[in-house]
């Protein structure tokens, strides 16, 4: 078969392709600036940071020829190991020492028992005394009887590899231990808990959001452009008010003797001691995060609902709807692309907020990035952080999947 | 149980004996002595010196309190001079362990808690001190060592004042008929005294009271902590106010809830206390019974370079005197910690009232207290937080 | 939107509580600002509505919080701070966001959905991740351009702070701009390149004004995540930068200062006054091409 040629006398086929590629080129020279910056500044630093939930390299590198020693050891002999681990183990430690290292590991170990964070920090001092020539076994067990347990050993083993899946086990209330992982007591679970609380107040907010934010979206994109805009300042309002601000104002208003208490019992519908509890609990919660998220609800609605012309309600109240049909039937489903986009903006923003309910909600309302924010800041377990993290991630991520295969994440508007 | 008393001895005998001196502290001098001498001597010229230091503390009224009696004078004396201020001392631990990290230390002196001082030591992320060549000597020609005396509770913190975490109360509420409260078990007592309670969230100093007040005694408390049934026993009393506890986490919100009647008795720290009650006049007084001590002060980050270490000593040296600690006192109510400022508290610098009845270590307001055990809650933190989590989620 | 003549009585009914619904909607988005303007005159240190203040008696009310802002020179630097990090962090984030959001919206780009959902990542991690991840990485790029290139350390740590709020910020403009370009008519382009017209000058004389509301909001989305923007530049940013939303938390954790409703009512006010200029502004070009106001 003849090809077909371009008045150059190059193959069309050929043509097209080139013209393809260097579109595809261009596109890409034009991406290029913004996805090196946000995969430099970004996403290689936050990969990093999550791969702590993994990295165990502490202990074997802090105690290397223990490990090297203990590898050889089998924890269910229910015997100590031999005098060359205790030997490797001074070794060890003496390095460690040099460099301050063993407290480090006592930190680490003390996560998964508690007890480690003293025991290492003498052994800088019981170390020092120590001779050459005695028994290390004898010595150490002399001045700790925790080197003498064989749970201490048993850690030490368990815990060798560079990597670990303890974080995450801990991270889903799971423990390792010499026999595998096993769920911690019930009076020291709290993550699942956590997580599914998450979840659900996410969502409960999300639906909130659109409950409230649809009406007022349609009415915006419904009035005359004049008393629109004069409406969407008091959308945009809120925005320019920080968010530490508007949620002291909440605590103003909703708490026992506040705002809102003081003018329920003004009116009667409340007696003065039985003013209700509307803040640090899952309801303060709701009603400040609601408040804050509602513009990211509105804004993406509004501009779709602005695309859709009136008429199609005429025509189909012309043609018999009734009105609700009429919305139900030809409007709302044009809208759906705004609320999928609004939902998702308000869901993945609500699922990280952690300032807002570390403020409000009290014991019950609080979420899963509070106990991020607190291993960060305060237990310094950033390990744990980083595997609760990546829980917290992997689910907004999948989310995000469902919702980019469903709605089409170009769909999303934000006005 | 595993204790390293010394810790918890030294507050107790800070407190109990008035001036903070035993002999026991004498084995706490710093092991190696003398760190090079001559980088140290030659690094003092002030030409060698940075020209501008941050420092990091808590904020607020405690913030200005240093202002005022250590960073303004030293500013005056210093021309060309200045002090940055960064009040991240809640994030402290966790920054400077980040910087360390990174090789960046962007910081030059650190105010932070005893408890916060120990980790920070251990980890090597703070200098080692040495106290007698780096610090004044008291203006009673008293060594360093021996005017800090047992605050000085490891090798790398430099004692500013101690503190206590005890309890406000509303002086004005109907529902208690005239009753006031005069022991912590108030705390627990719902029914004498109803209304909220504003508690921190955190089970630290928390299960003590709760022990304290089950009849636990005080000697016993950590022996009974240590088992599962004791923090059970803890909680199981927290268990009977739950439903009555604001928890709190940020140390202004007791004296806003005070002020708000959301709480009728809260626990914060003494010094803010002190503020609600006396400068901003509030219908609130304190309760010290069974007050909580702790040391806080200063750290200097670990390996800072010359030129910036110079000057941080120098201003440590300066700032950490007889005259600049017991000025600070003018300003909040905290108790200095040398014995040799002791005498020199004086009037408040606003209010004119005398400072030292208002001091923790006030023998009247300590007539019960406790301390923490460092020590304890350095190996059990993570478990009690777990259980206190699981628990406050029931 | 007039209820018209023929409308039932359901419909008469509906459409009144429609509209006190929106409007309890409309006050509830707006209550907590309601409070914080007349809180902000409060004569105490506390945010508490006090007797005298609720009597409406003048010596409840008092102008020192103000004061306080405007004199005290934390307040200052803070503001001015955000002032300098959010216009340059934003303007950053529009200028790429745009550009790689254009380049995304041609008909043949590989791998699109990955780079979309890299682009957006900043908005999908949660913030205190985030922070400590980019700490680390700033930390060292800290060291980097003061120890090797030798310049100015101030300098590096305004630079930090104004990347790693472009990085926030990016997010917003990538899906604000795209979307606009989804509905872009892309025979403009080909019309303006047939009579002769380049790629840059067919970006600024058609592409440009036509998506330049999209590119207006996602920047107003940019610059609202720096301005209040806490978590990061606690972690990234140095004492010396510290922004407005920084001097805030502090001052809401350490000593409660109502100080920061002042700074929140200045704020309110200021917007108002630039919202509602804005849209005399385009009522006033609507007037002069001569299209009803409408």
């Amino acid at each position: 078969m003849e090809q077909i040629q371009t008045p150059h006398g190059v193959p069309l086929k050929k043509q097209i392709a080139r013209a393809l590629f260097k579109q595809k080129v261009r596109a890409l020279l034009l991406i290029a600036p913004l996805l090196i910056f946000i995969l430099i500044t970004f996403v290689i630093p936050i990969t990093d940071m999550l791969l702590r939930s993994i990295d165990n390299s502490i202990v074997s590198d802090t105690l290397p020829q223990t490990t090297t020693v203990l590898e050889t050891w089998d924890a269910s002999t229910g015997e100590l190991p031999d005098e060359a681990a205790f030997a490797a183990l001074y070794h060890d430690l003496k390095q460690a020492i040099e460099q301050k290292n063993h407290t480090k590991l006592g930190t680490r170990l003390n996560y998964e028992s508690s007890g480690m964070s003293s025991l290492f920090r003498k052994v800088g001092k019981d170390v020092s005394k120590m001779q050459e020539g005695i028994s290390y076994k004898e010595q150490f067990i002399a001045a700790d009887k925790l080197w003498g347990n064989l749970k201490t050993w048993t850690l030490l083993k368990v815990y060798s590899p560079k990597y670990t899946n303890g974080y995450f086990l801990a991270a889903i209330d799971m423990k390792k231990t010499a026999d595998g992982a096993e769920m911690l007591p019930a009076s020291e679970r709290i993550y699942l808990n956590l997580f599914a609380r998450t979840l659900f107040m996410s969502l409960v907010i999300t639906g909130l959001c659109l409950v409230l934010g649809y009406p007022i979206a349609w009415l915006l994109a419904n009035l005359p452009m004049r008393t629109s805009n004069l409406l969407m300042i008091l959308v945009l309002l809120p925005f320019w008010t920080s968010l530490l601000v508007r949620t002291s104002a909440w605590k103003v208003l909703l708490q026992q003797q506040g705002v809102i208490n003081d003018i329920l019992v003004w009116l009667g519908v409340v007696s003065n001691t039985g003013r209700l509890e509307l803040i640090n609990n899952q309801f303060g919660t709701l009603v400040a995060m609601t408040h804050i998220l509602l513009p990211f609800m509105i804004l993406p609605l509004y501009s779709v609902m602005r695309t859709i012309p009136p008429a199609y309600m005429r025509a189909a109240k012309s043609l018999g709807a009734t009105d609700w049909t009429a919305f139900w039937r030809v409007y709302f489903p044009q809208t759906i692309a705004g609320i999928g986009a609004g939902a998702i903006l308000t869901f993945i923003l609500a699922i990280g907020y952690y300032i807002t309910p570390e403020l409000v909600g009290g014991t019950q309302g609080t979420f899963i990035s509070n106990r991020i924010a607190y291993h960060i800041s305060s237990s310094l377990n950033w390990g744990l952080a980083a595997a609760l993290g990546t829980i917290l991630l992997t689910l907004v991520l999948v989310l995000y999947w469902v919702y980019d295969k469903i709605v089409g994440i170009d769909k999303v508007k934000l006005g | 149980m595993i204790a390293a008393p010394w810790m918890r001895d030294s507050l107790e005998s800070f407190i109990s004996l008035g001036i903070p001196f035993t002999e026991r502290n004498m084995k706490l001098k710093p092991i190696f002595a003398a760190v090079s001498i001559a980088t140290f001597s030659s690094a003092l010229l002030a030409a060698d010196m940075a020209k501008e230091m941050t420092v990091v503390s808590w904020g607020g009224a405690y913030s200005n309190s240093q202002l005022k009696a250590y960073h303004e004078p030293y500013m005056a004396a210093n021309a060309g001079f200045k002090i940055i201020n960064d009040e991240s001392s809640n994030e402290a631990v966790a920054k400077l362990r980040a910087m360390a990290e990174a090789k960046n230390i962007t910081w030059d002196l650190v105010d932070v808690e005893g408890p916060d001082s120990q980790r920070l030591c251990d980890e090597g992320l703070a200098m080692e001190m040495d106290f007698d060549k780096d610090l004044a000597a008291g203006t009673d020609g008293s060594t360093p060592t021996k005017d800090f005396g047992a605050s000085l509770i490891n090798k790398c913190f430099i004692p500013q004042i101690v503190f206590s975490t005890t309890f406000g109360y509303r002086t004005d509420v109907a529902d208690w008929n005239g009753k006031k409260p005069e022991d912590l078990c108030a705390v627990f007592d719902t029914k004498t005294f109803p209304g909220k309670r504003s508690l921190e969230k955190r089970p630290k100093k928390n299960l003590e009271w709760a022990l304290l007040c089950d009849g636990v005694e005080k000697e016993k408390l950590y022996e009974v902590l240590s088992t599962p049934e004791g923090v059970d026993k803890a909680l199981a009393k927290l268990d009977t106010i739950k439903k009555d506890v604001v928890w709190w986490s940020a140390g202004a919100e007791t004296p806003q809830l005070l002020a708000d009647k959301e709480v009728v008795i809260g626990s914060t720290y003494n010094g803010r206390l002190f503020d609600v009650i006396e400068e901003k006049k509030q219908p609130v007084a304190m309760l010290w019974d069974y007050q909580i001590f702790d040391f806080d002060g200063w750290v200097v980050p670990a390996n800072l370079p010359e030129d910036r270490k110079a000057r941080v000593l120098d201003f440590l040296k300066f700032a950490t005197d007889t005259q600049r600690l017991a000025d600070q006192a003018k300003y909040i109510s905290y108790g200095p910690a040398r014995a040799s400022s002791q005498p020199l508290v004086g009037k408040h610098a606003t209010l004119g009232i005398e400072m030292a009845p208002h001091m923790p270590s006030n023998p009247e307001n300590a007539k019960r207290f406790l301390v923490n055990n460092i020590e304890w809650w350095s190996n059990n933190e993570d478990e009690m937080n777990k259980k206190f989590e699981a628990w406050l989620a029931k | 939107m007039k209820l018209p003549i023929y409308a039932s009585t359901g419909q008469k009914v509906w459409y009144y509580s429609f509209r006190v619904i929106c409007g309890l909607i409309f006050f509830f988005l707006i209550a907590p600002i309601l409070i914080i303007i007349p809180l902000s005159f409060n004569a105490t240190d506390f945010f508490t509505f006090t007797p005298e203040m609720l009597r409406l008696q003048p010596e409840g009310y008092s102008l020192k919080h103000y004061q306080d802002f405007f004199t005290n020179s934390d307040w200052q630097n803070a503001m001015r701070n955000s002032l300098k990090i959010a216009p340059v962090a934003t303007l950053i984030a529009v200028v790429l966001g745009t550009i790689a959001a254009i380049g995304l919206s041609q008909s043949h780009v590989p791998f699109r959905r990955a780079i979309m959902a890299t682009l957006i990542s900043p908005m999908i991690v949660p913030l205190i991740i985030s922070a400590t991840g980019m700490y680390f990485f700033y930390a060292r790029l800290g060291n980097y351009m003061v120890g090797t290139i030798g310049m100015n350390a101030d300098v590096v740590e305004y630079i930090k702070i104004v990347l790693a709020h472009a990085a926030l910020g990016i997010p917003f403009v990538i899906i604000t701009v795209t979307a606009t370009l989804v509905s872009f008519d892309r025979s403009l382009t080909r019309a303006a390149a047939s009579m002769g017209a380049g790629p840059v000058r067919t970006f600024f004389k058609v592409q440009m004004p036509l998506i330049i509301p999209g590119v207006i909001s996602g920047g107003l989305f940019a610059f609202i995540t720096s301005f209040d923007e806490v978590v990061v530049v606690m972690f990234v940013g140095s004492a010396k930068n510290k922004t407005l939303p920084w001097q805030m938390f502090t001052g809401l954790r350490e000593q409660i200062s109502p100080t920061i409703l002042a700074v929140a009512t200045i704020l309110v006010v200021l917007s108002v006054i630039l919202l509602v200029t804005l849209e005399l502004l385009r009522r006033r070009s609507e007037r002069l091409r001569g299209l009803s106001p409408g």
